[in-house]
C-alpha cells in the first residue's frame, strides 16, 4: 500500500446531515488512500447509505466537507461527482430495467464518449466511431463480468445475482477512480458471495481501483477489507483493521442482540 | 367598499372551485389518479339540477339533493366501469382513460341534447342586502352558506365516521388497509360517491349563479379546480377548500382590475408558481425519494 | 452488423421514395382532389406532432400534456413571418420552429424539475397560458384571428415530416438518445452514471417543441384563417393520444396511430358528435384492454428481425397500491 506522503484520494471531514430536525449522520470522518479497499459497516439504520448518498451528491450534506483528490465535491450534483471519478451501485438495484444488458453498460460510457449532439443527428463519422468504441468497450466489460452471452437480454429478466454484477459493470463503465458498492452481496447465496469477493479483488487489480463498500455480510467484509469504519446511530464508533474491529467493545455493543456475522438478506 | 363586494364575489366563485376541488383531491389522495372526468360530473350535476327545476318543478334544495344523488351514482359508475380495472395499470394509461371518460360524457350529452347553452331558471331570489353600508348579493351569501354546510358535513364524514376512517387508511396505504380488513373497493367507491356529490352540488350552484350552462362547461372549471387542489396540497381536504377560495378571489380580483381577458391565465400562473416554488402545496409536506 | 445497418438504411430510403412517389403521382396527375391533398397534409402535420411528443414522453419519459402550446406558437409565428414580414415560407417555418424551441426552453427549465402528474398539469397550464396570450394579442387578431395565405403543399409537409423523423430517430439511436432513455428508466441511476439529467430532459423538450412549432407553421398555412380556439386543451390531448395509442416508446407506433386517427376523424367529420363518442369509447377500451398501445414499445422494423433490439417502453409508476 502506498499511503505515506501521498494525499488521500478521499477525505471526509466532520460530515453531517439533518432531515427536518433529525440528525441522520454527524461528525463523520473518513480518509481513503489510493488503492485501498475500505468497509463501512453498522447496524440497520445507522446511516451508511446516507453517507453514500452524500458522497455521490444525491443528498447535500448540511455540515462538513468532502474532498476528492484534494478538491471540494460537496454541493455538486451527482452527475458532476461521477465525472470527477466516483461511481456507485445501489442497495436496491437500480438498473435500467427495460433496457438490454449491453445498453445498461453503454450508458455507463456516456461521459467518456465525446461526440456532439449534431454529429449524432447528422450521422457524422464521429458518431459512428464513438458508437463502435462504446459498443466494443461495453462488450469487453461484459466478458470480464461473464455476462457477454446475455448482452441482448432485458436487464430485469436477469437473475438477482447477475443483476448485481451488471450494476457493478455499469458503475465501472463510467470510469471511476473510487467505486462505492452498497451491499453488493445482499440477497446472494454463499457461492455467489464467494464469486463476488473474487470479482471485487480482480477488478480492483485490473482497473487500479479504490473501493468503499457497505456490507452486512461480515464474512465478506472481514475477508477482503483492509480497514473498516463502523457507524452507529449516525456516529462513527470505531475504525481500524478487521482484527481490531472484531474485538472492539463499542462495536460489540452496537451489534448486541445482533450476532456479528449474521447474514442480513 | 367596492372591494368587499368583490371579495364576496370571489369567495362565491371560490366556493364552486373548492367544492369541485374536494372531489379531485379525495380521488387523487386515494388512488393517485388525475380524474379529468370530474369536471364532467360537475356538468352533469348542473344539468340534473336544471331538469329537476324545469321539468319536476323542484325548488332549489331538492334540486341540489337530486343532483348530488345522480352525480354520486355517476361517479361510482365511472369508477366501477373505467378506473377499477386500471388500479394496477400505469399512470399514463389511467390518465388517458380519464380523458376518454371526460370526452365520452361531454359528447354523449351533446349527442342527446345538442351543444346549445341552457338558461338556468332564477330560483333563488337575486337581491342586494345592505349591511353596514355594504351591499351583498343574496345569492353569493346563499352559496357561501351551502358550501360551508357541505364542508362541515364532509369533515364530519371523514373524521367521525367509520367510512371516513377507512378512506384515510386506504389513502395512506392501500395494501395495509386491505390486510386490516378494510373493504378497499367499497371505500374507493364511497370516495368517488362523496367527491362526485360535491361536484354535483357545485354544478347546481354554478348554474344558479352564472345562469348559463352547456355540455362543455366542465372542462375549464374542472382543470381550475385541480389547480386549487394542487395549490392547497393535493390529497389534503382543507387544502382543497383554501385553494379553491384563493383561486376564486384571485380570479375575481384580476377581473375587477379590468383584466378579465386574463382571468383564466391567472389560475395557471398561480399553478406554475406553486409547482415551481412549493410543489407540495400550501399544506403539503415535502417528501424526498428514497435512494 | 455493418450490412444490417446499411440494409435498414436502404429499406427506409426506398419506403420514403415510394410514399413520396405515390403522393406526387396522385397529385400531379390530378387523380386526387384538394380534399385528399389536404388530408395528406393533415396526416403529415399530425405525424410530426406525434413524433415530436414521442421524444418527450416515450423516450425521455416526461409526461408533457401541453404540446398544443408549442404547436400554437409555431402556427402564429410562422404566420407573422410570412404575412407581416414577408419572409419566404420555408424560412418562416424554420424560424417558427426556433421560436417554439425557445419557448420550449423557457417552459422546460422550471417545469422539468417536476415529476409525473405535476409535470403533466404544469405543461397543461403553460399551454393554456400560451393560448390566452394569443387570445389577447391584438397584433395577431386576438380572438377573431388572422388571415393567412395558403402556402403549405404536400411537398413541404413531406420534406419536413421526413426531416422530423430522421432527426428524432438519429437522436434516439445515439448516446444522447440513450441518455434520455436512461432518465426514463431511472433518473437517479442515470444521474449517478454521469448523465446531466436536467440537460437531457430540457434538450428533449426543446427538440420536441421545435418540431411542434414547424408543424404549427405548416398547419397555419394550410387554412386561410388562424384562431386561438384551435389550440386548446383538446388539441394537446389529441397529440397525447397519438403517442399513447401507438405505444409509448415506439416511434412507428406514434406514426401509425397518428395516421389512423387522422383518417378516422376525417371520415367522420360530418358527424362530429358520433365521431367524438366513438373516439372516446375506443380510447377507453384500448386503455383498459391494451394499455401498452398498438405497438407496445416495439418498432415496426423489429417485426422483421429475428433478434429484437431491446428498447422497452416507459413504465410510469402504477397508480393506486
Amino acid at each position: 500500500m502506498k499511503t505515506s506522503g501521498l494525499k488521500p484520494l478521499l477525505q471526509v471531514n466532520q460530515l453531517g446531515i439533518q432531515f427536518g430536525g433529525l440528525k441522520a449522520v454527524s461528525e463523520f470522518n473518513l480518509q481513503i488512500n489510493k488503492g485501498e479497499l475500505i468497509g463501512l459497516i453498522g447496524p440497520n439504520g445507522a446511516g451508511k447509505t446516507t453517507v453514500f448518498n452524500m458522497l455521490t451528491g444525491v443528498y447535500e450534506p448540511t455540515e462538513g466537507d468532502i474532498l476528492f483528490e484534494g478538491k471540494k465535491i460537496h454541493g455538486l450534483p451527482p452527475y458532476k461527482i461521477t465525472r470527477r471519478g466516483i461511481s456507485r451501485t445501489f442497495q436496491n438495484i437500480r438498473l435500467f430495467a427495460e433496457l438490454s444488458v449491453l445498453d445498461n453498460v453503454r450508458i455507463g460510457y456516456h461521459t467518456i464518449a465525446k461526440n456532439s449532439l449534431l454529429s449524432s443527428i447528422f450521422r457524422l463519422p464521429a458518431h459512428f466511431s464513438n458508437e463502435k468504441e462504446m459498443r466494443d468497450k461495453a462488450i469487453e466489460f461484459l466478458k470480464i463480468f461473464n455476462l457477454e452471452h446475455l448482452k441482448d437480454e432485458t436487464a430485469k429478466n436477469l437473475p438477482y445475482g447477475m443483476q448485481r454484477r451488471l450494476e457493478i459493470a455499469r458503475a465501472l463503465a463510467a470510469g471511476p477512480k473510487l467505486l462505492l458498492l452498497d451491499e453488493p452481496a445482499a440477497g446472494m447465496n454463499p457461492k455467489e458471495t464467494a464469486e463476488l469477493m473474487d470479482l471485487i479483488a480482480f477488478i480492483r487489480e485490473e482497473f487500479d481501483l479504490t473501493i468503499l463498500l457497505i456490507e452486512h455480510d461480515m464474512k465478506l467484509v472481514m475477508g477482503i477489507c483492509e480497514r473498516i469504519s463502523v457507524l452507529d446511530h449516525g456516529l462513527l464508533i470505531a475504525e481500524g483493521s478487521p482484527e481490531e474491529i472484531r474485538n472492539h467493545p463499542k462495536v460489540i455493543e452496537a451489534y448486541l442482540g445482533e450476532e456479528v456475522g449474521e447474514n442480513h438478506a | 367598499m367596492e372591494w368587499i363586494q368583490q371579495l364576496v364575489n370571489g369567495i362565491s366563485l371560490g366556493s364552486i372551485y373548492a367544492l369541485i376541488a374536494l372531489g379531485y383531491t379525495m380521488v387523487y389522495g386515494i388512488i393517485k389518479l388525475l380524474n379529468f372526468a370530474h369536471g364532467e360530473v360537475f356538468m352533469i350535476g348542473a344539468f340534473t339540477g336544471f331538469y329537476g327545476i324545469t321539468f319536476l318543478n323542484l325548488s332549489f334544495i331538492p334540486a341540489l339533493i337530486l343532483a348530488m344523488v345522480v352525480c354520486s351514482i355517476l361517479g361510482m359508475l365511472i369508477e366501477r366501469v373505467a378506473y377499477r380495472r386500471l388500479r394496477r395499470s400505469t399512470r399514463i394509461a389511467a390518465l388517458i382513460t380519464a380523458i376518454g371518460v371526460s370526452l365520452f360524457i361531454q359528447y354523449v350529452m351533446i349527442y342527446f341534447r345538442g351543444a346549445t347553452p341552457e338558461a338556468y331558471p332564477d330560483i333563488v331570489p337575486r337581491q342586494n342586502i345592505e349591511f353596514l353600508g355594504i351591499k351583498f348579493n343574496s345569492q353569493a351569501l346563499f352559496i357561501l352558506l351551502i358550501t360551508i354546510i357541505l364542508m362541515i358535513l364532509l369533515q364530519y364524514i371523514v373524521h367521525r365516521t367509520k367510512m371516513g376512517k377507512a378512506m384515510r387508511a386506504v389513502s395512506l396505504d392501500m395494501d395495509a388497509a386491505r390486510l386490516m380488513g378494510i373493504n378497499v373497493d367499497n371505500t374507493i367507491s364511497a370516495t368517488f360517491a362523496i367527491g362526485s356529490a360535491l361536484a354535483g352540488a357545485a354544478g347546481v350552484i354554478f348554474g344558479m349563479y352564472y345562469t348559463s350552462i352547456d355540455p362543455l362547461m366542465g372542462l375549464l372549471p374542472g382543470i381550475k379546480a385541480f389547480v386549487a387542489a394542487v395549490l392547497g396540497g393535493i390529497g389534503i381536504i382543507p387544502g382543497a377548500m383554501v385553494g379553491g377560495f384563493i383561486l376564486g378571489i384571485v380570479e375575481t380580483g384580476v377581473s375587477a382590475l379590468g383584466y378579465s381577458n386574463w382571468r383564466d391565465a391567472a389560475a395557471f400562473i398561480i399553478l406554475i408558481l406553486i409547482l415551481i416554488f412549493r410543489p407540495s402545496g400550501i399544506f403539503g409536506k415535502n417528501t424526498r425519494e428514497k435512494v | 452488423m455493418k450490412t444490417m445497418k446499411i440494409s435498414r438504411f436502404w429499406i427506409f430510403f426506398i419506403t420514403v421514395l415510394i410514399v413520396y412517389g405515390i403522393g406526387e403521382f396522385l397529385i400531379a396527375t390530378g387523380r386526387i382532389d384538394s380534399f385528399y391533398e389536404n388530408l395528406m397534409i393533415t396526416i403529415a402535420i399530425n405525424i410530426i406532432l406525434a413524433v415530436s411528443l414521442h421524444l418527450v414522453i416515450g423516450i425521455t419519459g416526461q409526461l408533457s400534456i401541453g404540446h398544443a402550446g408549442f404547436f400554437a406558437i409555431g402556427a402564429y409565428f410562422a404566420a407573422i413571418f410570412t404575412m407581416n414580414m414577408g419572409l419566404p415560407f420555408p424560412v418562416a417555418l424554420i424560424l417558427a420552429g426556433i421560436v417554439s424551441a425557445i419557448a420550449g426552453f423557457i417552459v422546460g427549465m422550471p417545469s422539468l424539475r417536476l415529476r409525473g402528474d405535476y409535470l403533466a398539469i404544469a405543461t397543461l397550464g403553460f399551454a393554456e397560458i400560451i393560448r390566452i396570450i394569443f387570445l389577447n394579442w391584438e397584433y395577431v387578431g386576438g380572438a377573431s384571428g388572422m388571415t393567412v395565405t395558403k402556402m403549405t403543399t404536400w411537398q413541404y409537409s413531406f420534406i419536413f415530416l421526413l426531416i422530423t423523423i430522421i432527426v428524432i430517430a438519429n437522436f434516439t439511436n445515439s448516446r444522447h438518445g440513450r441518455a434520455c432513455i436512461s432518465i426514463r428508466e431511472d433518473e437517479i441511476a442515470a444521474d449517478s452514471m454521469g448523465i446531466n439529467t436536467t440537460y437531457y430532459k430540457v434538450l428533449a423538450f426543446v427538440i420536441g417543441s421545435l418540431f411542434a412549432g414547424i408543424a404549427g407553421g405548416l398547419y397555419s398555412h394550410n387554412f386561410y384563417f388562424l384562431q386561438p380556439v384551435n389550440f386548446g386543451v383538446l388539441k394537446s390531448f389529441d397529440i397525447l393520444i397519438y403517442v399513447v395509442l401507438g405505444g409509448l416508446g415506439s416511434m412507428s407506433g406514434a406514426i401509425i396511430s397518428a395516421t389512423l386517427l387522422t383518417l378516422v376523424s376525417t371520415y367522420f367529420q360530418n358527424f362530429p358528435e358520433i365521431r367524438m363518442v366513438l373516439y372516446s369509447l375506443v380510447l377507453i377500451i384500448i386503455m383498459l384492454y391494451r394499455p401498452q398501445g398498438l405497438m407496445g414499445s416495439k418498432e415496426i422494423t423489429d417485426l422483421f428481425r429475428r433478434k429484437k433490439s431491446v428498447k422497452g417502453g416507459p413504465h410510469y409508476e402504477n397508480i393506486g397500491t
